[in-house]
This record gives C-alpha cells, sequence and structure tokens, in this order.
C-alpha cells in the first residue's frame, strides 16, 4: 500500500468528498472514495479502468446513488441530491460520452448550458465564442455533424455557459488526436487561471498530471495514492502500477 | 382528373393530416420517454366525446369545442402518468408499453360506461360544399386541413422557438444529459404529455367530425399513427406528421383506378395498408425517413 499524507484543509476546499460508497443498482463500485478540490484548483483522478473514476465524478453530479459518506459543495450538503440543481449551485459536468445533444445546433447546445439562468445566455455564449473560436464559426450545424474534437469543445463550451465554481471533465481527450489533446489541455489549464476548479477523469494520465496541481489515485473503488500532480506521474511505483512505466 | 381530386386526393389529405397530428403525438411521447403510448388512440376517443358534451351543453359547433376536448384530455394523460407510468419510469420500455394497454382499456371502459356503445354524432345539419372552380370540397375538410396546418405550426413553433421546446427536444435526444445541464425533467414531462393529449384531442375531434363517435374511434386509428411515426423516424415529430399524410394518401389512392376501371385494391382493405406500409418500412428502412432513435 502506498500512502502519502492527505493534503487541502476543510474549510478552504469548495468540493468534499468524504467516505462515499455507492454505485448503481446492487453493486457498490466506490468503496470509500474522498478527495478535495480547492477554488482554481486543477485535481486529476487516474486509475485503472473500473477503478470507480467516472462513478465518483457521477456520484458528485447526483447521477449516481450515495450510499454512505457525504459530498458537500460551496458550502452546501449536495449528497443524492438531483441533478437538475447542480448547474445552478455552480458545478457544471462534462460526461465522457454523448456530451452533446445531436439533434440540437452548436448555439442550441451553448444556450441549454444556461437553461437555468436564460438571461446570462448572451454573455455565456460570447464567452464560449472568444474560447472556442470554432464553433462560432459552426454555430448553426447540428452537433451530431461535429467531430470528436469539436464536440469536445462544444461539450466543454457548454459547461462554461454559466461561470460555475467547478467544472468536471470526465476523460476529456479520449479518442481525440495529440494536436487536440494538447488544445484541451491548454484550455484547462486557462480555465483554472481564470479561477475555475477543475476536476478530471484521465487515461491520458502524464500530460493530465503535468498540468495538475495535484493527482488522485483511484483503485478498486478506493483512494490509493494522492500528491501533487507532477509527483504522481514521478513516483516509481504508481508509474509501474498504473501509468505502464 | 377533378375525380381523383375530389374523391382520393382530399379525402386522403384529410385523413393524412389526422393521422399525422395522431403520430406527432405518439412521436412526442416516445421521443421524450422512450415508450410507444398504447393509450393514444383512447385518449383521441376521450376528447371526441368530451367535444360531444360541450356541443350538447353549451349548443356550439365541434369546431368551439375543440378547446373544451383539449382541456378535458390533458388532465386524463396527466393523471396516467402520474399514476401509472411515473412509478414505472426507471422500468423497461415493455412494462411501461404494457401499462399504457391497460390505461387504454380503462379509458375506453370510462367511455363506454358513460355513452354507451351506440355510435353518435355531432349532429351537424347539412351544409353545401363549397367548389374551387370543378374542384368540390367539403366544409369540413377544409376545417380540417387549415386545423392540422395550424396546430403543427403550434407544436414547430413551440418545438424551435422556445425555450421549453429546446428542452424537450435535448430531453428526447439524451435525457441524462438534459438533467445535468439544469432541465427539471417533471416538468417536462409534463409539457410533454399536455401537448401530446392535445394533438390528440385534436385528431379525435376531426375523426369523429368526418366520420362518427364510436368508442373504438381512436384504437382505430392506432396502429396508423404508429406505422407514421415509424416510418417518419419514431421520436421525430415532424417526420411522424410527413408519415401520416403520407399514410393517409397512400390508403385513399390505393383504391384509385390505376390499371383499368376497377380500384386497385378493394376499399374494404383500406386499412390493411397501414400494416403493408409498416411492415415495408421495417424490412427496408427500419430508422424510418428521417433517422429516428433507437
Amino acid at each position: 500500500m502506498v500512502t502519502a499524507p492527505r493534503r487541502g484543509g476543510g474549510a478552504m476546499s469548495l468540493l468534499e468528498v468524504r467516505e462515499v460508497v455507492g454505485g448503481y443498482g446492487e453493486a457498490d463500485i466506490l468503496q470509500g472514495v474522498s478527495f478535495q478540490v480547492a477554488p482554481a484548483e486543477i485535481l486529476v483522478i487516474i486509475g485503472p479502468n473500473g477503478a470507480g473514476k467516472s462513478t465518483a465524478m457521477k456520484a458528485v453530479a447526483g447521477l449516481v446513488r450515495v450510499r454512505q459518506g457525504a459530498i458537500r459543495f460551496d458550502g452546501a450538503e449536495i449528497t443524492n441530491r438531483p441533478a437538475e440543481e447542480m448547474v445552478g449551485r455552480g458545478l457544471a459536468y462534462v460526461p465522457q460520452e454523448r456530451n452533446v445533444f445531436p439533434s440540437l445546433t452548436v448555439e442550441e447546445n451553448l444556450r441549454m448550458g444556461a437553461y437555468v439562468r436564460p438571461e446570462a445566455s448572451a454573455e455565456g455564449l460570447e464567452r464560449a465564442y472568444a474560447t472556442f473560436p470554432d464553433l462560432k464559426t459552426r454555430r448553426r450545424a447540428l452537433a451530431g455533424s461535429l467531430s470528436g474534437g469539436q464536440r469536445q469543445m462544444l461539450a466543454v463550451g457548454r459547461a462554461l455557459m454559466l461561470a460555475p465554481k467547478l467544472i468536471m471533465l470526465d476523460e476529456p481527450t479520449a479518442g481525440l488526436s495529440p494536436k487536440f489533446c494538447a488544445l484541451i489541455f491548454e484550455r484547462v489549464q486557462a480555465i483554472a487561471a481564470a479561477g475555475i476548479a477543475v476536476l478530471m477523469v484521465e487515461q491520458n494520465a502524464r500530460p493530465a498530471l503535468a498540468i495538475a496541481d495535484r493527482g488522485l489515485v483511484l483503485a478498486q473503488g478506493r483512494n490509493r495514492f494522492e500528491d501533487r500532480g507532477p509527483a504522481v506521474a514521478a513516483n516509481p511505483e504508481i508509474g509501474r502500477m498504473f501509468l505502464g512505466a | 382528373m377533378i375525380e381523383f381530386v375530389t374523391f382520393y386526393l382530399i379525402p386522403g389529405l384529410v385523413l393524412g393530416s389526422i393521422y399525422a397530428l395522431a403520430a406527432a403525438g405518439v412521436s412526442l411521447v416516445y421521443g421524450v420517454m422512450r415508450f410507444a403510448h398504447f393509450a393514444h388512440g383512447d385518449l383521441m376517443t376521450w376528447g371526441a366525446y368530451a367535444a360531444l358534451v360541450a356541443v350538447g351543453v353549451l349548443g356550439v359547433s365541434p369546431w368551439l369545442a375543440i378547446p373544451v376536448a383539449v382541456l378535458a384530455t390533458i388532465p386524463v394523460a396527466l393523471a396516467a402518468d402520474r399514476a401509472f407510468y411515473a412509478p414505472l419510469r426507471r422500468s423497461a420500455p415493455a412494462v411501461l408499453l404494457i401499462s399504457s394497454f391497460g390505461v387504454a382499456l380503462m379509458i375506453r371502459a370510462l367511455v363506454y360506461l358513460i355513452w354507451g356503445p351506440t355510435p353518435e354524432s355531432y349532429a351537424r345539419g347539412f351544409t353545401p360544399p363549397l367548389f374551387l372552380g370543378e374542384i368540390r370540397i367539403q366544409q369540413r375538410h377544409l376545417f380540417i386541413l387549415g386545423g392540422a396546418l395550424a396546430a403543427a405550426l403550434a407544436v414547430h413553433l413551440l418545438l424551435s422557438h422556445s425555450r421549453a421546446g429546446r428542452a424537450m427536444r435535448a430531453m428526447a435526444d439524451d435525457p441524462d444529459l438534459a438533467r445535468v445541464t439544469g432541465v427539471p425533467v417533471a416538468g417536462v414531462i409534463r409539457l410533454t404529455w399536455a401537448v401530446s393529449a392535445g394533438l390528440a384531442a385534436i385528431a379525435g375531434v376531426f375523426l369523429a367530425i368526418d366520420t362518427e363517435l364510436t368508442p373504438l374511434l381512436g384504437f382505430n386509428v392506432l396502429l396508423a399513427a404508429f406505422a407514421a411515426a415509424i416510418l417518419g423516424g419514431i421520436g421525430r415529430p415532424w417526420g411522424a406528421a410527413l408519415g401520416g399524410l403520407i399514410l393517409g394518401l397512400a390508403e385513399e389512392l390505393s383504391s384509385y383506378p390505376w390499371i383499368g376501371t376497377a380500384p386497385l385494391l378493394d376499399p374494404s382493405y383500406k386499412t390493411a395498408v397501414a400494416f403493408a406500409v409498416l411492415i415495408l418500412v421495417l424490412i427496408f428502412r427500419p430508422q424510418g425517413l428521417f433517422k429516428g432513435m433507437g
């Protein structure tokens, strides 16, 4: 068992996940996961397939039932609150797959990001198009006709519409070309620099850890190791076990 | 030519626009809730009989009774959802389909109980047909075509130009993603029922005006509505409306003497056309004219 001292103070954290047990139906994929995200910080979660990385994110998003433990966001208890509440609290989530509405246009997709506060749409659209100029040129295209990279940009753009406090990205670079991967990681850094905290699950572990403030390794539904991002990548044992070093 | 337009084309368009309204309602429910709503035909029947009450009590024409029919049908759909579909929301689509079959039987039994099995009509007097040049058209047919067009336009505006309509389309695309973006799922589902039941009521009254009221009025066109929805690509209301129009035309035009002087298809086999179209679509283009949802 590899251990490292836990970091991050309770009072300062924006998101606090404490000893969460839960999953779909009968099986508990999460066997006691804990982590914290501070404002404007990038936390990257890595781990083998089936470790519960995406499930942990869905538990925060309100899409997976939490049986034990607690989740707090921005000072409020959000454990098992309905998913449709989260975006209004400043918690945006970009699922890994199927993260755009294919039969809606690019602009309609972005407007969906501001659904709970339509009056903020104009400002949000401006910001999304400034961040991803490609989206503006294709704003009348159906999202279903976009390339994988463009879809990912659209999904992130939609999540940023209401200027959230935290954005959760589930494998934002999955299936993308190296060029798009670099672009996405660069934008993630810009998002954090703008004061938005980022919680990211990544298979593409090394480049993700390189830009992470902290990295968390999950295995079999439990915390395995936690440290500063680059330190996780540099740890020889973690490298051998989880990064295919 | 005149005969073709008067006796085949216009009735085909009329039947087609009734199918279109029914199919659009079926397709909306399928899109948002992912199940084939078997009670849709009986909602049509309910709406038609509600209009009969309004005609009798208020002494208005069946056209003016349509708002009453709509307002009387929406609560039935909402109540069925609350009592039967909502608790099964996470069940397999087949479970919901079967429960909607049960709701269909309940509504039909209620219609039998209240109005009895004898066919009724809105008791309109004789209205002379209109002549457009040499083409003769019944006034009621003109009203049905116009009314269906207006209803379709209203649904189009709702879906494409309103925030609520965008939320409905987003739910049809991906319910979980819609929740993540903050769409209040329960509210969108209620709105979907309201629109679908409203369309069913309008289609029911139109059908009853064109034929007569029987407790099986809507059930008899349910298959055609499903066939039209599948033809257009299930879950795509516009495709369903087009599918309805095509199916209505196909049924009426199938008995035109295309070859020789006898009808191509004996008119008593007309209703089989929907079956034939459904089978052909499922064999050759199961995704429908416009790619439907899985």
